[in-house]
């Protein structure tokens, strides 16, 4: 049952059937490669593993901090999750009340589908307001942005004629080093001073020679190489924090005033919006401005909080621009179990406390959106049977460290485990439990086969009695080599970095049995199971339980 | 009071005796254990594999095993992952396969279950581990809080104040002790090397406390950080470096101690037998 949530005109236009009803993501939401791979070559660069884990430590242990001082905090991630809740449950009135009242101040209002329509929109309004310069193109300023960044604007715009320069320093660093953010609130984590000298004694013209790797004097040339942009650019490109559906009011919240420069000096403000942005009314911010920074940056407040609405005659830009784009989140607002990852402010909290991230750092995520929340929100929004996202939800233990740090209280454990069952059941249409575990050459194969069969074992507990009547033998021969150090196939994974325990020789049920059981269950729940055995194994159910239940027979005599 | 041993697939076949230090336990302190015989697993493995439709036939068969068996009060599980699933996954996957009856019932059955040191500190009033149960380790340890039994049983300080108060232990704080070992169940081996990783760091943390073991309420956790603990030749001023579940220190008393005194554990793939 998929109601229909999203913005007024997501749907095609020329009536084209789309897979399962709404459109995917388009933009950098894409695994670039496996995560499993991408991430096992990352673990080698043991500077990025120091770079990475020195950052998320500090981060952590001050958001914990800024935290703990407030004594309702708990029931500020309750309304935070309340509110955006409302949001996604109104999304549609929403937006047209934010479209309305955007307009009646004097700002336009574009709608984007998808990033090629976000692009192509934003692409125009350059053309048409910033002037071709000497070089025989145009620039444009940018504050920081994921939506932009999710639908690839640079990229886009410089075959276009068009130079974005950031001027964020993080992305300004990512930028000149020509590299891809690895974190959405700190895009440069995975660098460390030094590294970063040297991208800005390459990149900036004129730098000093002699820069040292001090925060400070990074900072400055930094600072000597944006403001000439900031005094002579037309036009800044900005996302977006919040939008205030009730006045038609955009905010963003920022470190360093770069932000607030192109906010306030061009001519022409352009805002790319993710739909899901919006809050009903500003009284909400009373809640967002304090989860949001004491989550991301664990400040009590940030340094600077803008908020414009529409144009203001004599004050700043004159032309105002808002494109409140789709790009797949129709799609995952249509998912009843995976829709609350849109609540998602973009705080990085649960990148600094992921134990995966920590280790792996943003780009083996290959999306825009790294981390917990990469790892649903980028196959959400694409669907995860798009071949390049399906490995992406299996990219965490489980370990629910995020869904504790989220201030609007996304369940992210759960939502990676809807997501497992997704790709698990598009993998197994048309392809019979048999087929599964006939392809047993392949790991995934194998721990296919491996689940089958454990599911008809583990479906009673007698027939894990039976199988367990080998346990002398297995535990015999473990004793030998005093644990098992090498096993083949998939669970060879295991023994790779890990031994097991010698096996005992008597599982705890046959121990019960023996000890405690009285002979006439015994016996008849062995005849049971062993009726039972037949059936399942013939059903194809997997040949490890057929095994156990040949074991069990031969031993029978033993237990008695 | 009455009861029912929820042994978990992996303490049935691969650690028996903390299964049986459990009934010790419950059994010192008067009360009457029972083991319903048809249970298996409580699926945990499949849900978060993604198999879902494989989880159906392991949840009806744990709820079947724990309504058909013998009469109880209330369920103990030494493990706070698996007591946790029974709660957290099992009616959702029930609800998914559209059995809202199977759903309920798992609902009723996870409303009576308890992780070992919730039923010990919640419904048992045990405050101190020494006097009430007798424990006696007088061994340097130290604590590994399993991700599911801290954030989603919420079990807060309860297995650390048990510990803690166990005779003449040395217990010693674990560094950066809230960080997943890296488990994770199939994770280690679809992302084996991550889980590996996280393992070295959960390890190297170990070590530098000096202690010979580390305990903790999760025998898949202990067996996934002591097997990597076994594969490095990890070693403490006492040889090897080990883990063991908290019931076998419970347990353990000064007639009959896990570990005597002075003592080397006997460990075999990192994990004290």
């Amino acid at each position: 049952m998929t109601t229909f949530l999203g913005m007024p005109s997501v749907l095609r236009a020329d009536g084209a059937e789309v897979a399962d009803g709404l459109p995917g993501a388009q933009g950098n939401v894409f695994e670039r490669e496996p995560f499993p791979q991408y991430a096992s070559r990352e673990l080698e660069d043991e500077q990025l593993r120091r770079n990475l884990g020195h950052a998320t430590k500090t981060i952590r242990e001050k958001r914990l901090g800024a935290v703990a001082e407030l004594p309702d905090w708990e029931d500020l991630r309750d309304s935070g999750a309340a509110i955006k809740q409302r949001v996604m449950a109104e999304l549609p009135d929403l937006l047209e009340q934010f479209a309305d009242a955007f307009e009646a101040r004097g700002g336009h209002v574009h709608w984007a589908r998808d990033a090629e329509e976000a692009n192509s929109i934003v692409r125009d309004l350059i053309e048409e307001n910033a002037p071709i310069l000497g070089n025989g193109r145009r620039e444009v300023v940018k504050v920081k942005s994921m939506a932009t960044q999710e639908i690839g604007l640079n990229e886009y715009l410089e075959p276009h004629g068009i130079d974005a320069f950031e001027t964020d320093l993080a992305e300004l660093i990512v930028q000149l080093g020509d590299d891809l953010p690895s974190h959405i609130l700190v895009p440069a984590i995975h660098k460390n001073r030094s590294e970063i000298r040297d991208i800005f004694l390459e990149g900036i013209p004129g730098v000093d020679p002699g820069l040292t790797d001090e925060p400070a004097k990074l900072a400055e040339a930094a600072r000597q190489h944006l403001r000439h942009k900031f005094l002579t650019t037309k036009v800044a490109v900005s996302g977006a924090n919040f939008g205030i559906a009730s006045t038609g009011t955009l905010g963003v919240v920022e470190s360093e005033g770069n932000g607030r420069m192109c906010l306030t000096l061009p001519e022409t403000l352009i805002t790319v919006m993710g739909v899901e942005k919006l809050l009903p009314q500003p009284e909400d911010l009373e809640v967002f401005l304090q989860l949001l920074p004491r989550s991301s940056t664990a400040e009590r407040m940030n340094p600077y909080t803008s908020f414009w609405t529409g144009a203001t005659a004599g004050d700043g830009p004159q032309n105002v621009h808002v494109v409140l784009m789709d790009n797949g989140r129709s799609r995952a607002l249509a998912d009843e179990w995976g829709r609350s990852a849109l609540n998602c402010i973009r705080c990085s909290a649960c990148m600094n406390v992921c134990p995966v991230y920590e280790r792996t750092g943003g780009h083996a995520y290959g999306s825009t959106y790294p981390g917990p929340i990469g790892a649903i929100l980028s196959p959400l929004m694409t669907g995860v049977q798009a071949e390049e996202n399906n490995s992406l939800p299996y990219a965490s233990s489980l370990c629910g460290a995020c869904f504790d740090a989220c201030p609007v209280k996304i369940d992210i454990p759960s939502i990676l485990v809807h997501l497992r069952g997704e790709d698990v059941s598009t993998t197994q249409e048309g392809e019979s439990a048999t087929e599964r575990v006939r392809d047993a050459t392949s790991s995934s194969g194998q721990l296919s086969a491996g689940l089958a069969a454990a599911s008809w074992a583990m479906a009673d507990g007698r027939r894990i009695a039976l199988a367990e009547r080998a346990l002398p033998i297995a535990a015999a021969l473990t004793r030998l080599t005093g644990g098992i150090s090498r096993l083949p196939g998939v669970v060879g994974k295991w023994t790779s970095s890990r031994d097991i325990p010698a096996l005992p020789d008597q599982s705890f049920r046959n121990w019960w049995r023996k000890t405690r059981g009285t002979d006439a269950d015994a016996i008849a729940a062995q005849q049971e199971a062993g009726a039972g055995a037949g059936a399942g194994a013939g059903a194809g159910a997997g040949a490890g339980a057929g095994a156990g239940d040949d074991h069990g027979s031969q031993n029978e005599g033993d237990a008695r | 009071m009455r009861i029912a041993l929820f042994a978990t697939c992996i303490v049935d076949a691969m650690y028996p005796e903390v299964a049986r230090d459990t009934v010790t336990i419950l059994e010192r302190l008067g009360h009457e254990v029972v083991f319903p015989e048809r249970q298996a697993c409580c699926g945990q493995m499949h849900v978060n594999s993604g198999d879902f439709a494989g989880a159906v036939p392991v949840v009806e068969g744990h709820v079947r095993a724990f309504e058909d068996g013998p009469d109880w009060d209330v369920i103990c599980a030494p493990s706070g992952s698996c007591a946790a699933s029974a709660g957290h996954q099992q009616p959702m996957i029930a609800r998914r396969a559209g059995d809202d009856d199977l759903a309920n019932r798992a609902e009723d059955l996870a409303g009576r279950t308890y992780e070992l040191s919730q039923l010990l500190t919640d419904v048992l009033g045990i405050t101190d581990a020494g006097e009430q149960l007798g424990s006696y380790f007088p061994h340097a340890v130290t604590y590994h809080p399993s991700c599911h039994g801290m954030r989603i049983l919420r079990l807060g300080d309860r297995q650390r104040d048990l510990l803690s108060t166990v005779q003449d232990i040395d217990l010693r704080e674990l560094p950066q002790a809230d960080q997943c070992c890296g488990f994770g169940g199939t994770f280690s081996m679809k992302n084996a090397e991550v889980s590996t990783a996280m393992l070295e760091d959960k390890a190297e943390n170990v070590v530098s406390t000096g202690a010979s073991l580390c305990t903790g309420g999760d025998a898949s956790c202990l067996m996934h950080i002591g097997g990597g603990l076994s594969r490095t030749g990890a070693r403490s001023p006492r040889g090897e470096v080990g883990t063991v579940h908290l019931a076998r220190i419970l347990a353990s008393t000064r007639e009959k101690p896990l570990l005597p005194p002075r003592s080397e554990p006997l460990l075999s793939g990192g994990s004290l037998r």
